[in-house]
């Protein structure tokens, strides 16, 4: 299937969850998913049979910058070999998004790693805690706002 | 907690509970600095849970500050510090589809020849630490001799032995010295035997057999929705290879073929198939080294190197096979001359995030095979 029919057959599907797509330019084909329903979107690209996503390849924090934080997903389909990209978009003060882990055990780890240098939290998540830095590690340092902290544990960090 | 049921003379009356037992930070199964807090009921695993992030650099954040994409190369080398090559690889072809740059016939033929002469290194640091963890020391040293031999080749390309800053955004950072092909040649000769050596050595050896068939079985379908990749994903029986399947850099067009498991002396996916990949794969790349040696154009390897790197606004994943499985860089450029965002996608990271669903119902010995047959290296999987 070409990224195009991908995204009709998901708005026909979930009519008001598509907030832009793309099929063209220097970037993976992508749709921009609403935050509360990536969840069902994902659960229903896995179990639709002419989709059959079935892998999911990578999912990324990103920090846009003024104020907007994001998601994304690159999905391929081992069974029908496409692929594509979804991203959700959520604000920083109050970065909530819905957990794919359920969908894909894989997203597991990749959602804690988005939690722990985003703080991006996911709901539905089993076991959402830091996996990279320390339990006691303060701020999210992949935010382009994050100021590397003058002390840690009393020790001075040296840069 | 079924399994401690099943063991001999234990009775339902004896009152039992589980126990917490840390294996690492510093143990040497564990291939570097990973902590495991296992819950076992005597002898039997219950749960695994894996604690990363004590090699934590956050190359994600240097990669942002550094002043051009350039720069991110040697802190690429760092991740995978077994495979260098093929982590440049990924990151320079990520560049080049950002760049929209051809690079030169002579630098892509190196550039295979290079990445498959890393992976067969990989593979054998893989196996033979593999055999001591089991117990076989002597296996070791073998490996060890032979993968001498490939950074001795490294050595005499780019002066460096492990972490080569070799590949390059549109080139190579040298030439290859001038008896390049020959040494190559030389090497798949002399190795092609080895690995006769190495089957009867240790993997048809009897002791080995029973420590790794039956252990630790993943079975397909539950390894793609682990996101699984490279020999984990191919020890399960799945026919799955980037270099073939979703082909990059020149890879269509050499032969070669790709190993599954097969459940020989075992079940489909258990840690001897995901060893067995390996030695297969062993094989493979050199078929493929010896096609690629063979037809190295002359050129000059300098000639696509941008003078100025500084992609438009946009964003790919791309994705390439290494040693470990599959390797994702995620590069959000915008317009600079350095990457807005940097994501990379370790396959042992996600590989290792399936050991707890591997592990339960082992016993503790087992753990250790199961951690063996995934190949961590802990400088990928913390970054």
């Amino acid at each position: 299937m070409i990224p195009q029919e991908i995204f009709d057959s998901i708005k026909a599907k979930f009519p008001k969850s598509v907030l832009e797509e793309r099929s063209t330019g220097v970037h993976d084909p992508f749709a921009a998913i609403a935050p509360e329903s990536i969840r069902d979107v994902c659960l229903f690209l896995r179990d639709d049979d002419a989709l059959a996503f079935d892998f999911l390849m990578c999912l990324s924090g990103v920090d846009y910058t003024g104020g907007k934080l994001g998601v994304v997903y690159h999905l391929h389909s081992m069974k029908r070999g496409h692929k594509i990209a979804l991203k959700v978009e959520v604000p920083a003060s109050n970065p909530h998004c819905g957990s794919v882990e359920s969908v894909w055990k894989t997203a597991n780890w990749h959602e804690r790693e988005a939690f722990d240098l985003f703080g991006i939290v996911f709901d539905g998540h089993p076991d959402l805690r830091r996996i990279l830095l320390p339990d006691d590690w303060e701020g999210h340092p992949l935010r382009k706002d994050y100021q590397v902290p003058e002390y840690y544990h009393g020790m001075k960090v040296p840069y | 907690m079924e399994a401690a049921l099943t063991i001999p003379g234990f009775h339902r009356s004896l009152k039992s509970h589980e126990m917490v037992l840390n294996m690492g930070p510093q143990h040497p199964s564990t291939h570097g600095v990973l902590r495991l807090e296992l819950i076992v009921d005597g002898e039997v695993v219950i749960d695994v849970v894996p604690h990363i992030g004590y090699l934590h650099r956050c190359f994600e954040k240097h990669a942002e500050h550094m002043t051009n994409y350039q720069q991110v190369i040697p802190y690429c080398d760092r991740m995978d510090y077994i495979a260098a090559m093929n982590n440049d690889l990924g990151y320079a072809i990520a560049c080049e589809k950002l760049l929209a740059i051809k690079v030169p016939e002579r630098v892509e033929y190196i550039r295979v020849v290079m990445a498959e002469l890393q992976r067969i290194a990989s593979h054998l640091l893989a196996i033979g630490t593999y055999g001591m963890d089991i117990g076989a020391f002597t296996p070791f040293l073998y490996c060890f001799r032979d993968r001498e031999r490939i950074l001795d080749i490294f050595e005499q390309t780019c002066g460096a032995r492990l972490l080569y800053n070799y590949i390059w955004i549109g080139g190579l950072s040298h030439d290859v010295p001038v008896d390049f092909q020959q040494k190559v040649k030389d090497f798949c000769d002399a190795f092609r035997p080895t690995i006769r050596e190495l089957n009867q050595l240790l993997t048809y050896n009897k002791i080995f057999i029973e420590r790794t068939a039956n252990v630790g079985v993943l079975p397909a379908d539950v390894a793609i929705n682990y996101g699984a990749s490279g020999p984990v994903l191919r020890g399960s029986g799945v026919k799955w290879d980037l270099r073939r399947n979703d082909p990059y850099s020149i890879y269509d067009r050499f032969e070669f073929d790709i190993p599954v498991g097969l459940g020989e002396v075992g079940t489909v996916g258990d840690c001897w198939d995901r060893y067995i990949v390996r030695v297969r794969e062993m094989e493979q790349s050199l078929r493929i080294i010896e096609q690629a040696v063979a037809s190295i154009p002359a050129g000059n390897v300098q000639s696509a190197i941008p003078k100025r790197i500084r992609p438009d606004a946009a964003d790919l994943y791309v994705r390439t096979e290494t040693p470990k499985g599959e390797l994702g860089y995620y590069i959000i450029a915008d317009g600079t001359t350095s990457p807005f965002r940097v994501k990379v996608r370790p396959p042992t990271f996600v590989n290792l995030s399936i050991l707890p669903a591997m592990s339960r119902g082992a016993m503790i010995a087992d753990v250790i095979a199961i951690l063996g047959s995934i190949d961590i290296v802990l400088g990928e999987v913390d970054r």
